[in-house]
């Protein structure tokens, strides 16, 4: 281990030590009763290494090539740092209304976040399981967080027994390819993949990992716990699974086709195209029926993942830059749309009807505008940025000869209309009904109103990430 | 000015973010205040694009007034104006302001109302003068969001439904035409208009699944476009959303509705479909022909049984629409000049039929025509304007109305004799359903007692109908107004398109010899 090492991971480093001394800081002094403030200093520590992050250049592989320091990780970690500092900052006020906000809360998303950074970084089946599981247990504990309620408990069951799952397929399918390649590190499976044709067992090692791997962005059918995670777990927990561990899985998803199998691009597109395809419809239909907001989002983001993958299966640099700049938009109206449904309550209760947001936006005019930009980009409507970003991968389809892909996913996505606007209407032409007080934080309102300018002035120059983003892409996919 | 293009359709906006940002307060000094700055607005815009028109060379067939910038995602701010798209910019900038004004009485959320309205013009005027695709697109997109909370906030009974289907139709066939734009882009590499113009799109005959496509990538990026356009246009038989949206629109929405936002399809056709993909618009004209001979035929049919005043002028609309599409695919200099002429005179017409049932609706909250009847007896004025918007559409000679149908039979007849047989009966029909809705609405005795208090026109509404009285009579006398202005422009866009048909070519070889 030299001095190159520990700098390129410095920045992980930094929050788990931080973690560690915060826990440490509250197991031994007023435990709940600092909860308020590491969440805030959470936050802002997050901001900072993103910073730091951000300030990093060049391209190197630390610990003999396990662990990876390039533009792409870089991109990725940006974004899952700022995402997660931005619903962590945003729910802090809605966790301590209802009881929740322990001190374990902060500490278990900053691992969690060391974790994802991890998988982002991986260059080896070692450091990708580690991050994984880092990531996952800790996402196991936050979901049943409210422990006294019988769905919250029942969603951290059901998303630890169904990760469990996930994580042994995963694991079986590494061993596979280690034994058929005879390495762990990707730079050396790539090798052995170029060596002529790609063996029976690495492939069938290279689909197990991929069915590994769709279970953590949810993509059909590999999706069943998406749903009841996201209903049972207290909203601004699940604003976060919404995010940052979708980047995060996204990222490495990409890592591990294009670092480990980037010269067998043939063999996992089908699969790829295939999880695109059945993701993007279930999204769209499952959803048509739902009248918890909750659950609607979870099959949003089900589609959106579709969405993405569709970047992915193009197999092209432009293809991983256009996921990425997908996984961006997406991230920031979830967090804006995360930030209004944790805010919805009744009574000091939390709501998560749709029907409650009946005539919403007449009483609230402002919020009820921001929403409305949300939930048209959700659709892919222009010109908000989810027009842009569901563009770029559709010509990234095109582009690989998939055009099939790219028109099924148009038709998908009008189906997916129709949930938004089912929304918008309750919102802006629903009938009077029992009404609904929306008790945000100032905090959530600049996150809701943060990102509905985004959203909507992105249009004018997409705030220069474009080029962040190619530079990303071109550093994953020499 | 070398960027009047923008300042005209950005104006709305800035005025709508004024409105949203800066008016505060639901009381009624805030609603006046809102429509008086939505009408200056839209009056300054109107100013604005005559320097366009005055400025603008008929005899150039290139675009004028060209702006060009860098946007996200490689793609081009680019805007211009040819001969086939001033007169839409004119359109619709001249049509705004009497929509302002004909809100007057809009009484719910009467800033937001404005604000859509404003909203809407700007994403109106930056279809017609888009150069890039995908800014195109956006425009076109983005004008769903307005008009649906329109339709949905300000609408009738049945909104909701009329809203979503709006919305969804119209959605599902853009999202077709922008796989068809990115895989030209993919194809041409670049999203430029007339870059795109230029470009020849593969037109050798495939089989897919088993399918002989004649005119290859070509016919598969026409049928494309065709779906956006057709439902947008609307084309029988995907036109039932426009009934249902019109009958359910506000007034307003309404004139916007069948005015402008109806001409995009034309529009689209004349920019996209005949210039870039002509031998796909070759193999499929016969077809649409038909498609628009059994519309203007079956929508006038259905137009005859309606109960419902909005209805009737909204299947009206469909059968005049079959017209402009069926000028469109004659593929001649008469037919398509009618067909844009057609589509200018109807902005007019039929916005101006829709204010006439606004006028009604507004006294007495109903737009069944049996509710009505003996109008002439109270409202000598309001009779004698509707009589003159009711010939109009029927194409009395003398109004535009006329001209627009009858250049259009002539391009329809040079290309297709039958088809010109079908449509010419259209013309009967349109005549009897609407003088069957006028002597149903105004004529006969006052006996229904609701009637009886009824109050003419108002000094507003009166001078609201002025202009469009007037240019209906200006292009009815003086139609070279128009046809001098789109003459070149079709001309060019003729020429190029029957060079790129090898038949046509060949014969044009074989005439020089």
């Amino acid at each position: 281990m030299s001095s190159v090492d520990i700098q390129t991971v410095l920045p992980e480093l930094i929050l788990a030590v931080y973690a560690m001394v915060a826990l440490l800081g509250a197991v031994y002094t007023s435990k709940d009763g600092l909860a308020k403030p590491i969440t805030w200093i959470t936050g802002a520590v997050m901001v900072l290494v993103a910073l730091m992050v951000a300030g990093g250049d060049g391209n190197t592989a630390a610990f003999g090539g396990m662990f990876l320091d390039d533009a792409y990780s870089r991109f990725a970690k940006v974004a899952i740092l700022l995402a997660a500092a931005a619903v962590l900052v945003m729910g802090e006020a809605t966790m301590s209304r209802r009881g929740l906000l322990k001190f374990e809360y902060p500490i278990l998303v900053t691992l969690g976040t060391v974790g994802m950074m991890v998988m982002v970084s991986a260059g080896d089946l070692m450091t990708l399981y580690m991050g994984l599981e880092l990531q996952s247990l800790s996402l196991y504990v936050v979901a049943s967080l409210n422990r006294d309620s019988v769905k919250s408990t029942e969603a951290g069951l059901k998303y630890f027994v169904l990760g469990a799952l996930s994580s042994g397929l995963l694991l079986y399918g590494s061993s596979l390819v280690y034994g058929y390649s005879g390495t762990t590190l990707f730079s050396g499976i790539i090798e052995a993949a170029n060596h002529g044709q790609v063996g029976l067992g690495l492939l069938i090692g290279l689909v197990f990992v991929t069915a590994g791997l769709a279970f953590k962005v949810s993509a059909v059918p590999f999706h069943m716990w998406t749903p009841d995670v996201y209903e049972g777990a207290p909203t601004p927990v699940t604003a976060f699974f919404a995010t940052a561990p979708k980047l995060a899985a996204m990222g490495l998803f990409a890592r591990v086709l294009f670092d480990a199998f980037g010269q067998a691009v043939g063999d996992w597109q089908q699969i790829i195209a295939l999880l695109a395809v059945l993701s993007m419809f279930l999204g769209a239909f499952a959803a048509i029926g739902q009248t918890n907001i909750k659950r609607l989002m979870a099959y949003s983001s089900i589609a959106h993942m579709g969405f993405a993958l569709l970047g992915l299966a193009a197999g092209s640099e432009y293809g991983v830059q256009a996921m990425l700049l997908y996984m961006a938009v997406y991230l920031t109206m979830n967090i804006g749309t995360f930030a209004f449904i944790m805010s919805m309550e009744r009574d000091g209760r939390p709501v998560t009807d749709i029907a409650a947001l009946n005539q919403f936006a007449v009483n609230d005019k402002l919020k009820g505008l921001a929403m409305l930009i949300l939930l048209f980009s959700l659709a892919g409507v222009p010109p908000m940025l989810g027009f842009f970003a569901k563009y770029g991968v559709l010509i990234a389809a095109v582009q690989a000869g998939m055009a099939w892909l790219a028109v099924a996913g148009v038709i998908a996505s009008v189906i997916g209309a129709f949930y938004y606007l089912r929304i918008v209407y309750f919102m802006y032409f629903g009938e009077e009904g029992e009404g609904l007080e929306l008790n945000m934080s100032p905090a959530a309102w600049a996150a809701l109103m943060g990102s509905a300018a985004i959203i909507l002035l992105g249009v004018v120059n997409f705030f220069g990430i474009e080029g962040a983003a190619a530079a990303a892409a071109e550093a994953l996919v020499k | 000015m070398n960027n009047l293009l923008s300042i005209i359709t950005f104006l709305p906006l800035v005025a709508a973010v004024i409105l949203a940002l800066f008016l505060r307060g639901d009381d009624e000094a805030a609603a006046r205040n809102a429509k008086y700055l939505a009408l200056a607005a839209t009056v300054a815009t109107f100013l604005f694009s005559l320097l366009v028109l005055v400025g603008f060379d008929p005899a150039d067939t290139g675009f004028q007034f060209v702006e060009e910038g860098e946007w996200i995602m490689g793609l081009k701010y680019k805007m211009g104006v040819d001969g086939i798209s001033v007169l839409f910019v004119m359109l619709t900038t001249f049509m705004m302001p009497l929509t302002i004004w004909a809100s007057w009485g809009v009484t719910s959320r009467v800033k937001e109302y404005m604000i859509a309205f404003l909203l809407l013009e700007t994403l109106m005027l930056g279809v017609f003068m888009a150069l890039d695709l995908v800014l195109f697109y956006l425009f076109f997109e983005a004008g769903l969001i307005p008009m649906f909370l329109i339709i949905g906030i300000w609408g009738g009974k049945e909104r909701i439904y009329a809203s979503f289907k709006f919305f969804l139709y119209t959605f599902l066939g853009s999202v077709l035409m922008l796989v068809a734009m990115i895989y030209m882009f993919v194809d041409a590499g670049t999203t430029d208009i007339p870059t795109l113009t230029a470009h020849k799109f593969g037109s050798e005959d495939f089989s897919l699944l088993g399918i002989q496509i004649v005119g290859g990538a070509q016919t598969l990026l026409f049928l494309a476009f065709f779906a956006s356009f057709a439902v947008k246009m609307p084309m029988w038989p995907v036109h039932t959303w426009l009934p249902d949206a019109h009958v359910q629109a506000p007034t307003a929405g309404s004139v916007v509705l069948a005015a402008i936002l109806l001409k995009m399809g034309g529009y689209g056709f004349l920019r996209f479909s005949l210039p870039m993909f002509p031998v796909g618009a070759d193999v499929m004209a016969c077809f649409v022909l038909w498609m628009s001979a059994i519309a203007i035929v079956y929508t006038s049919l259905v137009a005859l049984v309606q109960e419902d005043m909005k209805k009737l002028i909204a299947y009206s609309s469909v059968a005049h629409m079959g017209y402009v599409t069926a000028g469109i695919f004659s593929l001649n200099q008469q037919g398509l000049d009618g067909a844009i002429f057609q589509m200018i005179s109807h902005g007019f017409i039929s916005g101006a039929l829709f204010l006439c049932v606004g006028v009604i609706y507004d006294r007495m909250h109903t737009r069944d025509i049996d509710a009505y009847g003996g109008l002439v007896n109270r409202m000598p004025a309001y009779a004698l304007i509707f009589m003159f918007f009711t010939m109009a559409n029927v194409g009395l000679p003398g109004t535009s109305g006329f001209v627009g149908e009858f250049l259009t039979l002539v391009g329809m007849f040079k290309a297709n004799t039958w088809v010109a047989l079908v449509a010419t009966s259209g013309v009967i029909f349109s005549a009897a359903y609407a003088l069957y809705l006028y002597r149903r609405v105004v004529f006969g005795d006052l006996i229904k007692e609701s009637l009886k208090s009824i109050t003419e026109m108002n000094a507003r509404e009166k001078a609201i109908f002025a202009p469009l009285v007037f240019m209906t009579l200006l292009l009815g006398v003086y139609p070279s107004l128009v046809t001098d202005i789109i003459g070149p422009s079709v001309e060019a866009l003729l020429t190029n398109f029957h060079a790129a048909i090898p038949a046509d070519a060949e014969m044009a070889q074989a005439a020089a010899h």
